[in-house]
């Protein structure tokens, strides 16, 4: 069959437009698939095994395959159970930080002077790291010379040491990882209140609406897409509240404020764990919860591209 | 506007703002004023129960203590040979990756973006015996390239969901123009894409400081000795040799909290921006 | 999965071994160590003694901090072994023997009597009849005493032989009534409390007892173990409140502020203490007090050890520094430098020191054995599970039962019957 030589030019732009994108996605993919893909396929595998970490001396893998077994002994163990309550403790009482976060917000959305500099101030919390944060809350709580125990004391004439109290040694840390939270909230509603279309308000106003009706009806319609936001940034902290129970009650009192995310570590790499499959199995579990909610992000992202 | 602007209120309303405006704040800061004060406060206060009076005098000396008897200079220096790497290299991958994402069309675009934006939100948890038996198994365990490296791949996730948007949101035409024009896809990158990313590489920048500065888990992962453990990993382990030394433990946070506050404080604008990507739309 | 590349590590090798000069002609014995200053200090003296009677061989000291030590043990090993490494005796180097990972050393036990000299430690020391370990140093547990405290809630000091189990918690009441706390702890670790129910437990059953529980040998709902927390129950009024939110340093301030009668703590709380300004004077050690009537007192005295590695490049030399750690003479050096027991009988105790002498005596005339310590007696997880039910039942000695059948239930488990 006989035809024309190919454009030459054609043919090389349309061969680069085809490489391009891999080629710039190579180096960012590569190290996506080598550091957070390809994990997560090894851990599901360790889950199945029993393993204490340690290589022999010829450097081979001393784990045994147990099947289902770490999975089953989860079941049944009170501290798995105690870390799952408290992940709900979290999560249910972190969205706490939506309503008031939007409350600060909607307190500092004013324009009088010296407004800017409060809104940073507000915003402080965020930057600082949650060990710093902990450090902060550890020390508010402390029993004896704590400014709350101090408070309790003065208000109900015995101190509370909420750190080494079972029942309330969890509140007391999801208090410490609010207070981060809030600030994130806040933010997110500040910059979607700045976006809030002024005419929709006056037009509301117009009609007679203001204060709670002109919140529920006009502003968190129009503030839809922080609050999404903010419900996703927060899920994901509560999740991952290693940091704060890491650095003030190490789990304690005996576990009571154990989470997945801590357990897990502990159980892996705790001085009393090693135990990297069984670890590896919580694991898989917060991956699985995290999953609902990756899941339900991606849905949206994925409607909204089509809409686009 | 929401709510209405305090300048149509009545004068006492508006009085009554500007007094309300730093008591809220004093009340939502005093933890950390507590500790600031804290820091500040000679150890003999501390000794005789003074936790909350007045000091005694200012003690400077605090901060000269930790820094002489303690590694926390080093801690320091450990966070930012950890942190400006991953900050270069996060940012550099992204932007290619972003760009790939935004500009092409091809089979698998969405499925790949969709897979960094869920990698990002993964938990750590589920990464950890992997990566900590990897890092091992190359060598870098205990290194800042090995704490590093994570970081650059993990936070590429959240650093490519932003520079994609961010490049979607630009001007296409100027890509086709060039197009025909018959430049070079990557020269397209270089010299017509990059230059107008100014704004999103400093916001990622300022974030992903602040992210790997403050990272806690993965400083206790993968790093263990003073010679390689960032300031948080640091402070956490400096905590258990203070115990009780709550001067000491004050002074320390604070400085540990003082860059990722400095850094927010010069690049607001950024940061801010950086954050609430996606809040408005 | 997971197999290990032969020669990764290659580059912390590299900086562990630049962290000393290579003397070229001579032959070096590596070793890893998790000291703090003073510690350390002591080991250097004895590798200087060692180095001047061999001057052919060139012991190198690789120190780790003490915390980040428990986990580089685990990569070293494997990755990059050195010839020695510290760790602890009995159940704590299990793992390590049962990997391949530390090295047999019966010959080095065998060749200089050690059997004899270090007669006390042969127990922890062994794992299927053969040693593994070279232990030259422990400290004795007890009970130490707040004189002041007894002055100021007037209450009359033990004697020479300390005081009876009911006298004590007669006592406890005075100091009770007193405000002052009768026994201090601070628990957020969770070991110090494991040091009270271990006493409770030795004095109750004696150390058979103790070692069957910490194996996994007797039910947590037993009439014995229910005895042992019957004791429990006794003190448990009279020890600090919210001793789970403290660490034992913020305890020990109680304990030195006169805030509190007594701590049940191991010896390398007197240094603590005395930095706290307590003296010889105001501050008293006693052996804790006698429960069961006739039972032969055991006592607890954690040891440290020096282990061979399997991947140990110079195996000679680091045995013949073994044996000299072993000895009489460098135990008593190392140990009179620290303040802490040699396990050597051979070896001397600075009779300056009344804490040191009361130890060496309370541990040799120790008739129903030395035991190492709960979380090293036991395995580790069954350890942690038991510590977290001893501090619960001392912050709600109401949920007794929970917490035994929760134990019960994890011992099944670890222990299938």
């Amino acid at each position: 069959m006989a035809s024309a030589p190919p454009d030459h030019r054609t043919v090389r732009r349309w061969n680069q437009r085809t490489l391009a994108p891999w080629l710039f996605l190579t180096p960012g993919l590569f190290m996506f698939a080598v550091y957070v893909l390809w994990p997560i396929v090894e851990s599901i595998t360790l889950s199945f095994y029993d393993w204490n970490g340690l290589y022999n001396q010829d450097g081979e893998f001393t784990g045994t395959f147990v099947g289902m077994g770490n999975y089953a002994e989860l079941m049944t163990d009170p501290a798995f159970e105690t870390s799952l309550w408290n992940n709900l403790k979290w999560l249910v009482l972190y969205m706490a930080a939506l309503p008031i976060g939007l409350f600060i917000a909607i307190f500092l959305n004013q324009t009088v002077t010296g407004i800017r500099l409060y809104k940073s101030l507000f915003f402080f919390p965020f930057v600082i790291s949650q060990v710093v944060v902990g450090l902060i809350f550890a020390w508010f709580y402390a029993p004896n010379f704590g400014l709350f125990y101090l408070l309790t004391e003065a208000v109900m004439g015995q101190g509370t040491a909420i750190l080494a109290d079972p029942d309330l040694v969890t509140y007391g840390i999801i208090v410490a990882g609010l207070w981060p939270q809030i600030a994130y909230v806040m933010i997110l509603y500040l910059t979607g209140l700045n976006n809030v279309a002024p005419d929709q308000i006056e037009a509301a106003r117009l009609d007679g609406a203001k204060g709670w009706r002109m919140l529920w009806y006009v502003v968190l319609p129009q503030l839809r897409p922080a609050t999404f936001i903010a419900v996703i940034v927060t899920v994901i902290g509560a999740l991952r509240s290693f940091d704060l129970v890491s650095i003030m009650t190490t789990g304690g009192p005996f576990g009571s404020s154990r989470v997945l995310s801590y357990y897990m570590f502990e159980m892996a790499l705790g001085e009393f764990g090693f135990r990297m499959g069984y670890g590896a199995a919580i694991a898989v579990v917060l991956f699985a919860i995290m999953m609902i909610f990756i899941s339900g992000f991606i849905w949206k992202m994925w409607r909204d591209e089509k809409e686009r | 506007m929401f709510p209405r602007p305090i300048q149509q209120s009545s004068p006492g309303v508006q009085w009554l703002y500007t007094l309300a405006l730093p008591v809220a704040l004093l009340i939502w800061l005093f933890p950390l004023l507590g500790v600031a004060l804290t820091s500040l406060r000679p150890a003999s206060d501390l000794a005789q129960g003074n936790y909350f009076g007045m000091p005694s005098g200012i003690a400077w000396e605090n901060y000269i203590y930790i820094f002489t008897e303690t590694p926390i200079g080093q801690y320091m220096v450990n966070s930012l040979w950890v942190t400006i790497p991953t900050v270069i290299g996060a940012v550099g991958l992204s932007l290619m990756t972003g760009f790939a994402l935004a500009v092409y069309g091809f089979r698998g675009n969405i499925l790949v973006f969709f897979m960094f934006v869920a990698g990002n939100f993964v938990p750590f948890q589920i990464l950890m015996v992997p990566v900590r038996d990897m890092t091992l198994n190359l060598g870098m365990y205990d290194t800042w390239y090995g704490l590093a490296l994570f970081h650059i791949a993990f936070q590429t996730g959240f650093c490519t969901l932003f520079m994609r948007n961010f490049i979607k949101a630009l001007p296409y035409e100027l890509i086709e123009a060039a197009r025909v024009e018959g430049v070079a896809e990557w020269r397209i990158f270089w010299f017509i894409v990059l230059p107008l990313m100014r704004p999103a590489i400093a916001a990622l920048s300022v974030l992903v400081f602040t992210f790997i500065w403050n990272d806690f888990f993965w400083a206790t992962v993968l790093t263990q000795g003073v010679d390689s453990q960032p300031i948080t990993a640091g402070l956490s382990s400096l905590n258990g040799q203070w115990i009780a030394q709550w001067h000491l433990v004050s002074a320390g946070s604070i400085l540990a909290a003082l860059p990722p506050v400095l850094m927010f404080f010069l690049m607001q604008k950024h940061f801010i921006a950086g954050l609430t990507l996606g809040a408005v739309k | 999965m997971v197999h290990r590349k032969a020669g990764a590590l290659a580059l912390v090798a590299a900086l562990l071994m630049s962290t000393s000069a290579i003397a070229q002609d001579k032959r070096v014995v590596t070793w890893n160590a998790d000291y703090d200053p003073i510690p350390l200090a002591a080991a250097e003296a004895l590798i200087a003694d060692f180095e001047a009677a061999n001057p052919e061989i060139d012991v190198q000291l690789t120190n780790f901090d003490h915390e980040a030590y428990k986990n580089a043990i685990r990569n070293f090993l494997t990755a990059d072994p050195p010839d020695l490494a510290n760790w602890y005796a009995a159940n704590r180097m299990r793992p390590f023997v049962e990997a391949g990972l530390f090295a047999d050393i019966s010959d080095v036990w065998a060749n200089n009597g050690l059997n004899e000299s270090l007669a006390s430690s042969v127990l922890s020391s062994t794992i299927d009849g053969k040693q593994y370990a070279i232990p030259y140093t422990y400290y004795q547990w007890g009970i130490y005493y707040n004189r002041d405290a007894y002055a100021a809630a007037g209450v009359e000091l033990p004697g020479e032989g300390g005081v009876t189990w009911e006298q004590f918690l007669a006592n406890c009441e005075k100091f009770k009534a007193a405000e002052i706390d009768c026994v201090t702890t601070g628990s957020s670790a969770l070991w110090p409390v494991a040091g009270i129910f271990d006493y409770l437990s030795l004095r109750t059953n004696g150390y058979q007892f103790h070692s069957d529980l910490a194996a996994g040998r007797i039910s947590w709902t037993s009439p014995e173990t229910r005895a042992v927390f019957a004791e429990f129950a006794k003190l448990q009024p009279y020890v600090t409140a919210n001793h789970a939110a403290i660490d034992w340093q913020d305890a020990a301030a109680i304990f030195v502020q006169n805030k509190a009668a007594h701590y049940v703590m191991g010896n390398f709380a007197v240094g603590v203490f005395k930095e706290g300004g307590m003296t010889n004077d105001n501050l008293g050690f006693m052996v804790f007090p006698e429960i069961t009537p006739g039972i032969a007192r055991a006592e607890e005295a954690p040891t440290d050890t020096i282990h061979l590695t399997s991947g140990a490049k110079n195996p000679d030399d680091a045995k013949t520094f073994l044996a000299y750690i072993a000895s009489a003479e460098a135990q008593s050096k190392w140990n009179a430098a620290v303040g802490q027991l040699p396990t050597n009988k051979d070896a001397t105790v600075d009779p300056a020191d009344p804490f040191l002498t009361a130890g060496f005596q309370a541990l040799s005339t120790a008739t129903g054995g030395i035991a190492q310590f709960w979380d090293r007696d036991a395995d580790a997880e069954y350890a942690k599970a038991g510590m977290e039910g001893f501090q619960q039942f001392l912050v709600q000695p109401d949920q007794l039962e929970a917490i035994l059948e929760r134990l019960e239930q994890t011992r099944l488990r670890l222990y299938p019957q």
